[in-house]
């Protein structure tokens, strides 16, 4: 008899779960000798709690109520209930406070790409501690993180979300115009991107010029200068950010994992400042991402600069299958 | 000679994979490749042969409708498809890089010549039945027009629907209109043009930003930019 599950979600048999259950243990190693103690909170919230924290939380794709007739919604990652636990169970711990999770988070994704709608993430939040500093140290666990789960050749991009939202300020862009070219960039539509720009009446050439180019440049520490040759105080004062957390990496040792990217632009409402994104080269999918959200916690009433990366799990077992693959064919 | 190759999945090191349309683009897209000094000689003769090795690329050749399937599983680094694919398919995360300038065509919305079905669908049955082989544009195009359409979806010729009673319209992709004219069918609204685009995966274009912003500037149309 067959009797099957809903979609984008699965069953996983004792091989599997051996090799899941090695994979997290090795990241938890990396977040326990960097001094990040797991919590864990409930997999299902009031609705409301989750929505203060992001407003797209009003959309969430699992919402049902209780028996009293509250809203309560799963969660699609951890970043909010964990801004949401830090405001409410830890109001007098002093900062830096450093949190780790490995849990599974839902979303409502067109499962037949092999993305589930319920999946597993590993990461870490630092709360207290602002740029360049927390960001440098949080891209050092991750770098130790990715490491202990034996991808030695994965990369991290390091964008800055704030910058295109402060040029098209800077630049006097209208508002409808300007969501119009950050919606083109978060979709990766560069052809998209040229036409929002070209729609924009009064830009000078130099500002289309600089908008048009900045998507593309990433790289080492020479695309800041070449960013920077650009001009305007927006990318001056984005660039002068991203070369203080490069600073703070290169002297952590970890700076030669770092791809610095002027085109990064995560959709999740909540970034402020740094972004990542993780990749390996054997996998055609991003393996995680992350940044700072510096106004998050102030929703839930503490004030805290926060920065945090997640992994997805599934993919970084996928992504090993794949590199002892290539690692065999070398051989 | 270009040699016929197997693929592999290895992404690193190896030439960059590039997914090619078989399809109305095919003709153009192996002209473009020409004018990057890509020989083309073993693509146009009639090998059943999906994978080729020429120009410091692998070529793997596919319908234009599965390019963003490969590109963005990372199965091809870069890919040439239509914009009407892409615009089906909304959901795909791939950077489209480049507007290639060839294979243009319009996305309409066509009736039967002189036939005021369409109208009095709307006005007496509230909403439009409408063929296609484009559902996600179509229905985006009513819903963003305000409007409500039943929309059936076909696979082989469009046209045939309103000639035989499936539907009273069609939204389907017109280069020179001439398939219209022949069927007695005529444009009512243009919802979208169309021309080829060169896409690339997230991670390759990343992983491997130099040699795709090579290609990027090999391939740009003369005059853009």
């Amino acid at each position: 008899m067959i009797h099957p599950t809903p979609p984008g979600t699965r069953d996983i048999l004792p091989e599997e779960m051996r090799e899941l259950r090695a994979l997290e243990a090795s990241l938890r190693g990396a977040f326990d000798e960097h001094g990040y103690g797991e919590v864990s909170t409930p997999t299902i919230e009031y609705a409301e709690a989750l929505r203060r924290g992001d407003e797209r939380y009003a959309n969430a794709a699992y919402r049902f109520f209780d028996e009293r007739g509250e809203l309560l919604a799963m969660r699609s990652d951890m970043t909010i209930p964990i801004a949401r636990l830090v405001s409410t169970r830890m109001p007098d711990v002093e900062p830096p406070i450093r949190l780790s999770y490995i849990a599974n988070a839902f979303r409502a994704v067109n499962p037949q790409r092999g993305q589930m709608r319920e999946f597993t993430q590993a990461g870490v939040e630092l709360l207290g501690a602002p740029a360049p500093d927390g960001t440098a140290e949080v891209i050092e666990v991750l770098s130790a993180a990715l490491d202990a789960a034996g991808l030695t050749r994965a990369v991290v991009g390091l964008g800055d979300a704030d910058l295109y939202r402060q040029l098209l300020g800077e630049l006097g862009v209208p508002d409808e115009a300007g969501e119009r070219i950050l919606d083109r960039l978060a979709t990766h539509d560069l052809v998209g991107l040229e036409l929002a720009v070209d729609d924009v009446e009064g830009l000078a050439a130099e500002a289309r010029a600089t908008l048009l180019a900045l998507p593309a440049m990433r790289g080492g520490p020479e695309v800041l200068d070449h960013a920077t040759e650009l001009g305007g105080q927006a990318v001056k004062r984005a660039t002068g950010r991203m070369r203080a957390t490069y600073e703070s990496l290169a002297a952590r040792g970890v700076a030669d994992r770092v791809q610095l990217d002027l085109g990064l632009l995560r959709d999740l409402g909540y970034y402020t400042g740094a972004i990542l994104e993780v990749y390996d080269p054997a996998l055609g999918h991003i393996l995680g991402g992350g940044g700072r959200y510096d106004g998050l916690l102030g929703r839930f009433g503490r004030e805290l600069p926060a920065v945090g990366f997640a992994l997805y799990v599934e993919r970084l077992h996928v992504a090993q299958a794949e590199e002892e693959r290539a690692g065999a064919e070398v051989r | 000679m270009p040699r016929v190759v197997e693929a592999t999945r290895a992404r690193e090191g190896g030439p960059l994979k590039l997914a090619l349309p078989r399809g109305a683009l095919w003709p153009e897209t192996l002209d473009a490749l020409d004018r990057i000094g890509v020989d083309t000689t073993e693509l146009r003769s009639d090998s059943r042969a999906l994978v080729f090795e020429s120009g410091g690329l692998s070529l793997v050749t596919m319908r234009p409708s599965d390019v963003p399937t490969y590109v963005e599983a990372g199965a091809a680094d870069l890919g040439i498809t239509g914009k009407d694919v892409l615009l089906e398919q909304p959901d795909r995360i791939v950077y489209e890089v480049l507007d290639l300038r060839y294979g243009g065509c319009r996305m309409v919305l066509a009736g039967r010549e002189g036939d005021t079905a369409l109208d009095e669908d709307e006005r007496r049955l509230g909403g439009m039945r409408i063929a296609t082989k484009y559902p996600r544009v179509a229905e985006r195009h009513f819903e963003e027009t305000g409007r409500r359409a039943e929309v059936i979806e076909v696979k082989g010729s469009v046209e045939l629907a309103p000639l035989s009673g499936l539907a009273d319209g069609i939204v389907d992709l017109v280069a020179t209109g001439r398939t219209l004219a022949e069927n007695g069918l005529e444009v009512r609204e243009e919802i979208a043009t169309s021309t080829a685009r060169l896409i690339a995966n997230r991670v390759s274009h990343k992983l491997r930003a130099a040699e795709v912003d090579e290609l990027v500037e090999r391939l740009r149309p003369e005059g853009i930019r």
